[in-house]
């Protein structure tokens, strides 16, 4: 005969207290429906706030008579908490839920084949589409990409190889730099590029500034996982007689790839949907231009800016639309990079 | 017999080989070009506004009318610019943004830190780090499709039952499109920002002082006050701070939301505001080359804003990250 000890958890839950838990939870509930029913107040809103008030109060007078007044602001704390988590939910989860319900009704196939050459925002949606919209974001992010990668771990670099004399000054200026508007980088290529030397708006000069919003991203991130990388790595690759820069390039990046990529992905996540400097960069045009470096490029911002401006319901259901292609854009590129930088842990 | 010579010293040296010359010289190039790009920003944006600052002077920020006339031939007639109340329609609107945001940040962080059991947590930081990375024109048309119902709607009772205090204070109830409807939605995008570096913060607080609370007996609200608050009370400070640059400078979102006045206006829930980025945007279509210019001149002053903003705010973040007490 054997018998096994179950282990004690005291500090779980016990049934009571999971009824009493459920009785002030229900409680506070009836009684803001009926405070609320009585009183002049009405609305959501109001239905909300009471009964959060009648839960906090329940909780810590209970709590208040049972254990003492420290246990009551305990509880009052407690709540409050949840609240300001619960508050930081609800926007996300309106904007997801909102996108998707409008957004929705406008994706047909059309759209991913069509661009709006041959069509004005306020037509139906069986005319035209975004395609010009996505090559043109597709375009422009790769070229932003082809300048700022290199760059932005060159960066990285510096701060964690070579810590030169300019390592203070670089790092602290790569923090500010991230804060910069979005639209003074594009005014700076405006003064700097677009008047003095082009004179025309094109899907590159839109690059270029997208450029500048990315370097901090990939820059930080980068520095963030080369920091991560164990210096005995280095040791071993300086000992076994390489050069600094075999050492870098054959061990310290290779074993920070993963983590590389992920500051890559940010980096994109975060620009594809800018829209301040596309405005004043790159032209917007309606049609699916190849060629970045002549003649004005469309975007999904874009697309989304202008049909929105157009205000017809048509209109407002195209910029919903891409606004749904845009954000799932964003979203697959997020969740990419999480997955990947979790992965690198795991390792 | 063979005489065995025995091998000369090696050389050494400390010289780097010439790949490893390459290679710090390109890795400092790179390192070096982003600071150049910052500092050429505010060249540009100087030498092409230069022309309007000299002739407006001190009154380019203290004076609020924007107009320009033009004869047929494209010459300027008369022009004033001030920013004056595209300034305080700024911080008005990021204020508003930072004072919602912050308390529901804190919140918040705290509740991811302390409260939330591990699997809650781990959705939502995901989440709210994602949040993010949302789109700012995603923010922009939801707000003002979605939430300004909501929102004129706090804003009356807001009239309704603090009129007294002489910032909710209006004398024509237009309540659409006013700073406080701009401030709201900035709130929102700022939320993750702020959340997400107090929660930085609040992680790095001593574990062993947690203990040693816990181990004297303290509730949880009692550990957090004694314990995590002073510890991270700077470095949420920095958090704001950087929502705040980062409220500044945001433009579809407000451009999108604010009806832009241009008139000095504090009443936060009267429809009328303004903001810098967004002029730069309304102005930007139909500008002459001299209205360009005052364009460029007034990015040169959101530029040092946030900058000086950002600047304070990374320094007091990492000083607290650094310090431990």
């Amino acid at each position: 005969m054997s018998s096994t000890v179950q282990p004690t958890k005291p500090w779980k839950a016990s049934t009571k207290d999971r009824l009493v838990d459920f009785g002030i939870f229900f409680g506070s509930l009836v009684s803001a429906y009926l405070i609320v029913e009585v009183t002049p107040m009405k609305g959501k809103l109001a239905l909300f706030s009471v009964f959060f008030l009648m839960y906090m109060a329940l909780t810590a007078s209970l709590k208040g008579v049972t254990r003492g007044s420290a246990a009551a602001k305990d509880a009052l704390v407690n709540s409050i908490v949840a609240i300001g988590a619960i508050v930081t939910v609800i926007p996300i989860a309106s904007i997801l839920f909102t996108v998707l319900q409008k957004g929705l009704p406008g994706i047909k196939l059309n759209i991913f084949t069509h661009d709006m050459s041959m069509a004005t925002p306020t037509d139906p949606i069986s005319n035209g589409g975004l395609l010009h919209a996505i090559t043109g974001t597709l375009t422009l992010v790769a070229l932003a990409l082809i300048l700022s990668v290199p760059i932005g771990i060159l960066t990285a670099l510096y701060l964690t190889e070579i810590k030169g004399r300019f390592t203070g000054p670089i790092r602290f200026l790569v923090q500010a730099m991230s804060g910069v508007p979005s639209i003074v980088a594009g005014l700076f290529i405006l003064s700097a590029i677009l008047y003095p030397i082009t004179k025309s708006y094109s899907g590159f000069m839109g690059a270029l500034a997208l450029t500048i919003l990315m370097i901090p991203t990939i820059a930080r991130t980068s520095e963030e996982v080369l920091t991560l990388i164990p210096n005995d790595l280095r040791e071993a690759g300086v000992a076994l007689g390489g050069t600094q820069w075999r050492t870098v390039a054959m061990i310290v990046l290779p074993a920070a790839k993963s983590g590389l990529i992920t500051a890559v992905i940010l980096g994109v996540a975060r620009i594809a949907g800018e829209t301040a400097p596309i405005l004043l960069l790159t032209g917007g045009g309606d049609k699916v231009n190849p060629n970045a470096f002549n003649g004005p490029m469309g975007s999904l911002p874009y697309y989304i800016w202008k049909s929105f401006n157009a205000g017809s319901p048509e209109a407002i259901t195209r910029a919903w639309a891409g606004l749904l292609v845009l954000v799932g854009l964003v979203l697959i590129l997020f969740t990419s990079a999480r997955y990947l930088g979790s992965r690198k842990g795991a390792k | 017999m063979t005489t065995v010579v025995p091998p000369g010293p090696r050389e050494l040296t400390t010289e780097p080989r010439r790949s490893d010359k390459i290679f710090r010289a390109v890795v400092t190039a790179g390192g070096i070009s982003s600071l150049a790009i910052l500092g050429l920003i505010a060249i540009f944006l100087g030498y092409r506004g230069f022309e309007v600052l000299r002739q407006e002077g001190f009154g380019f920020i203290t004076k609020s009318d924007w107009s320009i006339s033009t004869d047929d031939a494209g010459n300027v007639i008369e022009s004033n610019f001030g920013l004056a109340a595209m300034l305080v329609g700024t911080i008005l609107c990021s204020l508003v943004a930072v004072v919602i945001a912050l308390p529901i940040s804190v919140f918040s962080a705290l509740f991811l830190n302390f409260y939330a059991p591990g699997w809650l947590k781990k959705f939502l930081v995901a989440i709210i780090d994602m949040m993010a990375a949302f789109p700012s024109i995603l923010f922009g048309i939801w707000g003002f499709l979605v939430l300004m119902p909501s929102v004129e709607y706090w804003a009356k009772l807001l009239h309704r039952y603090l009129g007294w205090l002489p910032v909710f204070d209006m004398q024509v109830p237009v309540y659409t499109r006013s700073p406080f409807v701009a401030g709201v939605v900035l709130a929102i995008m700022i939320i993750p920002i702020i959340t997400s570096v107090s929660r930085e913060v609040f992680s790095q607080a001593p574990l062993d002082r947690i203990q040693a609370a816990y181990a004297l007996g303290a509730t949880r609200w009692a550990m957090i006050k004694a314990v995590v608050i002073p510890h991270g009370r700077s470095g949420v400070i920095g958090g704001a701070m950087l929502g705040l640059g980062r409220a500044m400078g945001e433009t579809v979102a407000v451009f999108t939301v604010l009806n832009i006045v241009f008139q000095i206006n504090w009443h936060v829930l009267l429809g009328a505001g303004g903001n810098v980025a967004s002029l730069i945007i309304l102005k930007f279509g139909d500008a002459s080359p001299y209205e360009i210019k005052a364009l460029m001149a007034a990015g040169l002053v959101l530029f040092l804003l946030t900058l000086v903003v950002n600047a304070i705010a990374n320094v007091i973040v990492k000083r607290t990250g650094k310090s431990g007490r």
